[in-house]
């Protein structure tokens, strides 16, 4: 079984119209969307749900009225400032309990708080598993290890080859807890220096945890003389660019009809992730 | 005045919108550009500002003296994070799970913990062209963009318009960073993807209770459902981008709209006077 994670630091750039061509292209997999605080690729692969979870982590801290005494102490150890006016602010409130510790009449307790939601899915490509983090919530670095946890149980027990997992934009927490341990990152970037400035940090981030990584330049010819700069960029650090996706309306267009791209039209897109698709099957199989 | 550029889905046209609200204002107003989207920071790029000023971005994290310590363990029954250990002889601290809360050191019976800076980050200021920029920057393999974000925002300026470049998603440094703005402002694009996570950011910035609009950028791909979300949810959408190749032209270049397209700059300046207006109709309704 191989895990490969499709990232690129900057958002937007067409890791979900992959992702979901590779549901369609790859056989015995399973698909993890790990961005889960925007998911989008339940939109391309319309999943129906057969299990729903809750996600409880973390907790916020709740003062009882009748019991405080309003001497503030909270208040000036707190360094998130969530409490105000003898109130806790669960937004802001990060969990740690120093509150509740230090509190000289034990006011305040810590109560679990109910982070966001997963699910596990049938959809015509196999399993799809995905998340809802709750709005404004925290933890979604715990979110993602567990949507790949349950990946890799159900590759596990259907004998599966593949866990084709669809990662969050950024460097931070999410993106950490979904890269780590995989066998392979493939890296979505575009032609422009927005997009070359962030996967040059993502592609850190992996050379930083020792993952493999690919390089796929989507919409490439949107920008030639970035193109090469990228390519470039690519050769110096040993990186390979496995893919140069055209610009091709199709890709938008079956997004807008809800499919992967690979199976509303046969044009150039296509053919280009197909070929990438190869190239990631040889990379894992390394 | 504080207005912040969010989005949920990635890619959608953040940047573009800060740095050319920014460019715009800049002629008639003190402005100042705080980057917050900390994981990956470009505006630098657009606005190519001198910086004068650089700072270590860090957490606070413990340090035990194993000399006074007695290894009673109270230290890691408090930590909520489980970033302290506490074995027969030793005290191991895991800096990366650490979120700096201070509970462990406070109540060292002993107090044998003390605190230092771990750096997660740098935390860069300066200007350009008139406008006061800063950014931060999480340091590569770091996990955590909020305290870099509180860090940026300590600079906040107290006069004129103050524009605040967000990460995209909807979690913690959403949160860290849009909270306490006067307005935030959605950008999205009309595709399923783009109305499937606004709806999400919408969601958010309610629950913080920050008025929002919507900027459409790339009007005219995909369909008209983000029209009709806004329509339904009252949302109003205060400017429009077409899809142009131009305009993609000089965003892969690093140009500014504004600067490349010098005839947006009324489009812009006629956004932020719809803010003000929201923004002012506002206070005066909590004033009544």
């Amino acid at each position: 079984m191989k895990e490969v994670v499709i990232l690129s630091g900057k958002g937007g750039t067409g890791k979900t119209s992959i992702v979901g061509s590779f549901a369609a292209l790859a056989q015995k997999k399973v698909l993890a969307d790990c961005d889960v605080d925007a998911a989008d690729l339940h939109l391309l692969l319309n999943p129906s749900i057969t299990e729903e979870n809750e996600f409880w982590s973390g907790q916020v801290a709740v003062i009882d009225d009748e019991e405080c005494t309003q001497c503030g102490l909270c208040q000036d150890v707190c360094r998130f400032d969530a409490i105000k006016d003898f109130r806790v602010d669960p937004v802001p409130c990060e969990g740690c309990g120093f509150c509740s510790h230090i509190c000289p009449v034990e006011a305040i307790t810590m109560k679990e708080s109910l982070s966001g939601h997963w699910f596990i899915s049938d959809t015509k490509y196999g399993h799809l598993v995905h998340a809802r983090l709750g709005i404004a919530q925290e933890n979604s670095g715990k979110l993602v290890a567990l949507v790949r946890q349950q990946a890799k149980r159900i590759a596990e027990r259907d004998g599966l080859t593949y866990i084709i997992s669809d990662g969050p934009p950024g460097i931070g927490c999410p993106v950490i807890s979904s890269l780590s341990g995989a066998n392979l990152a493939l890296l979505v970037t575009e032609p422009t220096l927005s997009g070359i400035h962030d996967l040059e940090r993502v592609r850190g981030v992996c050379h930083h945890f020792g993952i493999p990584a690919l390089v796929c330049i989507n919409k490439y010819d949107l920008n030639e003389d970035n193109t090469h700069q990228i390519e470039n960029y690519c050769l110096n650090q040993g990186v390979e660019v496995a893919a140069r996706v055209p610009f091709d309306n199709a890709v938008t267009e079956a997004i807008v009809r809800g499919l992967p791209v690979v199976e509303y039209s046969p044009g150039r897109a296509t053919q280009e992730i197909e070929s990438l698709w190869q190239h990631v099957t040889c990379a894992l199989e390394q | 005045m504080i207005i912040s550029v969010a989005s949920g889905k990635g890619g959608t046209g953040k940047t573009l919108v800060a740095t050319s609200l920014a460019l715009s204002l800049k002629e008639r107003d003190k402005v100042q550009l705080l980057d917050c989207d900390v994981e990956e920071p470009n505006d630098y790029i657009f606005l190519k500002p001198a910086f004068t000023r650089s700072e270590v971005a860090s957490i606070p994290v413990p340090e035990v003296n194993e000399e006074k310590c007695t290894h009673c363990g109270k230290c890691a029954e408090v930590c909520a994070y489980n970033a302290i250990a506490v074995m027969k002889q030793k005290v191991l601290v895991f800096p990366e799970l650490c979120h700096g809360c201070g509970a462990c050191g406070y109540l060292c019976p002993e107090k044998a913990i003390s605190e230092e800076a771990k750096e997660i980050g740098v935390v860069e200021s300066g200007s350009s062209d008139g406008i006061g920029f800063v950014h931060g920057k999480l340091a590569v393999g770091e996990v955590m963009a909020p305290p870099v974000i509180r860090q940026v925002k300590e600079h906040t300026s107290r006069e004129g318009t103050v524009i605040i470049d967000v990460s995209p998603g909807t979690s913690c440094p959403v949160v860290e960073a849009v909270k306490d703005s006067d307005f935030c402002l959605l950008v999205t694009e009309p595709t399923p993807f783009g109305l499937n996570d606004l709806v999400l950011a919408v969601e958010t910035v309610r629950e913080l209770n920050i008025p929002c609009g919507i900027v459409l950028n790339r009007a005219g791909v995909g369909d008209g459902k983000v029209e009709e979300y806004c329509r339904k949810e009252n949302v109003p959408i205060m400017l429009t981008i077409p899809l142009n190749t131009e305009i993609a032209s000089f965003y892969s270049r690093g140009v500014p709209l504004v600067e490349g397209m010098p005839q947006w700059k009324a489009s812009f300046l006629g956004l932020s006077d719809k803010i003000r207006e929201i923004v002012n109709e506002r206070s005066s309704d909590t004033e009544r």
